[in-house]
């Protein structure tokens, strides 16, 4: 069994640390654009990285397959690649394979990686919803096969991440040749791991994508409290419990964002003492019921799922976040001068509270950019 | 009668030269050590009744008394200490058990100096409490897996129903101490202390004294084997109510008020007859099962209506584990342990130092049960029994516990020397006694003051730490193991602690 915490975490500290550069970019009515301008603001803050890991999310990429899960794995051998396809096929319907293309670029071993769109097989489905049933079989491959690694699942989306520079991780996979409406971009800086391709981010399960810039010092007991709801957390990383938790909280529990950035990020009682009584009764609930999952110390997340990106900062905002508009875009990034340089003119710029959600939502006809 | 062969534990040294003859310490012994011989004009010392509790060196005006160990000791011997001779001696003279205050004073049983505590370096900002905030409200009781909320206009509006649940400022209440084994002015100091701080006091199996009443909502009330002072107003007088089914210093046995102890206040509290012997049963007799807990448990809340937190809470023994998390099932809002260190106004000697386990053990094995059960949000965990500063506080709560009770650290901040003669009912301090003329040396209003000032200086501390951490809410260190290390431990104790060796 391939034991994935050893591959990333070498040295097996209690967590992998890693400091970043995160951007995301969104077209609120779903017009579709490249990576380029993603790539280029990503690029801007290169310092932030030391070419240890950079990846892309991207959504409405694969409007051909749209209802398909889009598999993106990678695989140590073609043995594995055999062997996975052969696994894949037993439980799925696979309507479409290939190797994911590349080019040359300044990356470091790229293992072999393929995409697959599939459909669960209903008959196979039982009780479990066809989600449900895709996260089973994507955790079991990633625990079970020992050389394949599943790192995108999602229906029209798709992750594309590697061991190098951002940028350089964006040309590999030739980046420039797709289109989406929503890329979050991540550019990393670990203070452990050697370089295994799985362990950059985005994290993702399913369509939910995490690029996550900190290190959450409350790791201990987030991964203890979302362990008792049956998650396992292989890659010990806090980008990893901040995409389960999101995963609990948003998916299982149906909690909206609003409710769950106050999960994370709770305000402080003295804040919540000055409230309405609603929301003094609602957020005092929140915070005795969801204490474990209280992000503490410093991040800046951006988490994607369909249709929506969402920005958001610890509580006390230790680590930066800019968020702005220009037309029908939204930006969010580590640095303002990155949004700068592929929009110059913007109509709105500002800096989040800490703990305070950006949204950027699909909705309608009428995109709503609430903060 | 014969001669006693045990020799006095202590000498008392006067220095006759700063002695002034004041007759302070014969005052302030309550012991009979110090008398003064006119003749003479001297103070002189019945050294043989001195049990070192400092009362007369603190309040000599001119220090002229010192008080050592007996320098005459038996010929040293790892086995046959002069603790195992003298008490094989005292049971030869006396046919008795021998009896002990306080908690178990044996150096191995201590784990909390094993551990020690993360800082952030570089990767993570610590953060100033002096100038930024620094979150210690806990909140005791049972907690919900989920919250369902209705949107309306705007407005957030909580619709699942919490269960009662204690507010506490500090992570830190006050143990069950009962009146009877102390004075009401220390009742009266830890009520009013535990109010004015936004913590709890524990009124221990002696009910509580109707003057008291008036705190009722930072008063846990117990209910204990004996049932002593439970009627319907002292359970709704309190903010919660503690079932006591053991207790760290001595699992599986009862208690012993003397009735001389039981004086009119007292027999009134615990609706007993004056001066008769207050007995507590070893078991409570209608808990022989777990089921017969779950009926107490729930009696106890019909009879509050469903408006208190119930607490259960049992000594630190060999399968804790297993029994706290019947606890939870039988519908207990919080399990408290209570390790082999805490302390007790009496107790056999042989039971406090050799039953029950270091509460550390107990605390890391119940929260990872009730963690691996899928019950850890069901009830609070609160760690009592040895507990001696902040930084064991800081630890209990990484190791999984909710929160702490503290009971000899309090009496020590009123005076107390742990000296270990509870059991005397003679205490110089006026803590461990009922007698009018010793209690009167608390003063509820200094009493308050002192423990109000040991919760504060304890949660600054606390609050340094997480600072130190980065950490800035409690609810991020609490079972969070990863801030702790240990140090000179197996791996097999390092393991049941949930703990990384240092430098891993």
């Amino acid at each position: 069994m391939q034991n994935l915490t050893k591959i990333n975490n070498t040295f097996g500290d209690e967590k992998v640390i890693d400091a970043c550069s995160i951007f995301g970019m969104m077209n609120l009515n779903g017009k579709r654009f490249s990576a380029k301008d993603p790539i280029r603001a990503i690029a801007n803050m290169h310092d932030r990285g030391n070419g240890l890991g950079g990846g892309f999310a991207a959504y409405g990429i694969y409007p051909a397959y749209k209802t398909d899960y889009a598999f993106h794995i990678m695989f140590l051998d073609r043995d594995a690649k055999k062997k996975t396809s052969r696994r894949i096929s037993e439980g799925f319907k696979i309507i479409y394979e290939e190797e994911i293309p590349t080019q040359e670029a300044k990356v470091t071993d790229p293992p072999i990686m393929w995409r697959y769109f599939v459909e669960p097989k209903p008959s196979k489905l039982e009780n479990l919803s066809p989600d449900n049933y895709v996260m089973e079989k994507v955790t079991r491959i990633n625990t079970e096969t020992g050389k394949a690694f599943v790192f995108s699942s999602g229906k029209d989306m798709g992750v594309f991440k590697g061991v190098g520079f951002p940028e350089d991780v964006g040309q590999y996979f030739c980046l420039e040749e797709y289109e989406g409406y929503l890329w979050t971009c991540h550019g990393r800086f670990p203070t452990n791991t050697q370089g295994w391709w799985g362990g950059a981010h985005p994290f993702s399960m399913l369509d939910w994508t995490v690029v996550h810039n900190g290190e959450i010092s409350s790791y201990g007991i987030n991964k203890r409290y979302l362990e008792m709801f049956g998650y396992k957390c292989t890659m010990q990383t806090d980008t990893e419990v901040m995409a389960y938790a999101f995963d609990l909280l948003m998916r299982r529990q149906n909690l909206p964002i609003q409710i769950v950035s106050k999960i994370l990020a709770p305000p402080l009682w003295s804040e919540i003492k000055t409230m309405k009584t609603k929301n003094k009764q609602a957020l005092s609930a929140l915070r005795q019921t969801y204490g474990s999952l209280l992000m503490n110390g410093p991040f800046t997340i951006i988490v994607a799922h369909e249709g929506e990106m969402i920005g958001l900062t610890d509580r006390i905002k230790l680590r930066p976040l800019t968020a702005a508009s220009k037309g029908d875009f939204l930006f969010l990034s580590s640095e303002e001068a990155a949004i700068r340089l592929v929009s110059p003119m913007l109509d709105k710029v500002w800096s989040p509270r800490g703990g305070v959600p950006v949204i950027g939502r699909l909705l309608g006809p009428v995109p709503e950019v609430t903060e | 009668m014969m001669k006693s062969y045990v020799s006095p534990e202590y000498l008392v040294d006067r220095d006759q030269n700063r002695c002034i003859r004041c007759k302070v310490c014969v005052n302030q012994c309550s012991y009979d050590t110090h008398y003064y011989d006119e003749e003479d004009d001297k103070m002189y010392s019945r050294t043989e009744n001195c049990v070192n509790c400092q009362r007369c060196a603190t309040f000599c005006p001119t220090q002229a008394i010192s008080i050592r160990e007996n320098p005459n000791h038996y010929k040293s011997n790892a086995n046959w200490t002069q603790e195992v001779i003298t008490s094989i001696k005292k049971q030869a003279e006396t046919g008795g058990v021998v009896l002990t205050g306080m908690g178990c004073d044996k150096p191995n049983l201590s784990y909390w100096d094993r551990l020690l505590i993360n800082a952030s370096q570089v990767t993570n900002p610590s953060i100033d409490p002096l100038r930024e905030p620094m979150e210690l409200r806990t909140y005791i009781g049972s907690k919900p897996d989920k919250l369902d909320f209705d949107f309306r206009n705007g407005d957030v509006e909580l619709k699942t129903k919490l269960s009662p649940q204690l507010t506490l400022e500090t992570p830190i209440m006050f143990s069950a101490m009962s009146y009877g084994s102390i004075s009401l002015n220390v009742h009266k100091s830890l009520a009013r202390a535990a109010s004015e701080y936004g913590t709890y006091y524990n009124t221990g199996e002696g009910g509580l004294e109707k003057s008291l009443y008036k705190y009722g909502d930072h008063v846990i009330v117990q209910v204990a084997s004996g049932r002593f002072g439970v009627h319907p107003d002292y359970l709704d007088a309190g903010a919660a109510i503690e079932i006591k089914i053991g207790q760290g210093a001595k699992p599986g046995i009862g208690g012993h008020l003397p009735g001389e102890k039981v004086s009119t206040e007292i027999s009134k509290t615990r609706m007993i007859p004056l001066g008769t012997d207050a007995l507590s049963p070893a078991p409570q007799h209608d808990i022989y099962s777990i089921e017969d807990l779950r009926q107490l448990i729930y009696a106890l809340k019909e009879a509050t209506d469903y408006t208190k937190p119930v607490l259960v809470k049992i000594a630190a023994v060999h399968n804790a584990a297993a029994i706290a998390s019947g606890i939870v099932r039988a519908g207990a809002d919080a399990v408290v342990l209570d390790g082999v260190r805490g302390g007790t106004g009496a107790a056999p000697r042989i039971t406090r130092d050799n039953v029950g386990i270091p509460i550390e053990m107990a605390l890391a094995a119940v929260d990872q049960r009730l963690r691996d059960e899928g019950i850890r949000n069901q009830a609070s965990v609160i760690a009592a029994g040895g507990i001696k500063s902040s930084g064991d506080v800081l630890k209990a709560i990484a190791l999984g516990a909710d929160a702490c009770y503290i009971a000899t650290a309090a009496l020590v901040s009123l005076g107390c020397t742990v000296c270990q003669k509870c059991y005397t009912g003679k205490c110089p301090w006026g803590i461990a006694t009922t007698d009018l003329w010793l209690t009167k040396r608390i003063n509820p209003d200094l009493g308050a003051k002192r423990l109000f000032s040991l919760l504060r200086a304890w949660s600054l501390e606390i609050m340094e730490m997480m600072g130190g951490m980065g950490i800035n809410a409690l609810e991020s260190v609490r079972g969070n193991r990863l801030v702790l290390r240990g140090v000179g431990l197996t791996d097999t104790e390092l393991n049941v602690l949930g703990v990384r060796m240092v430098g891993e």
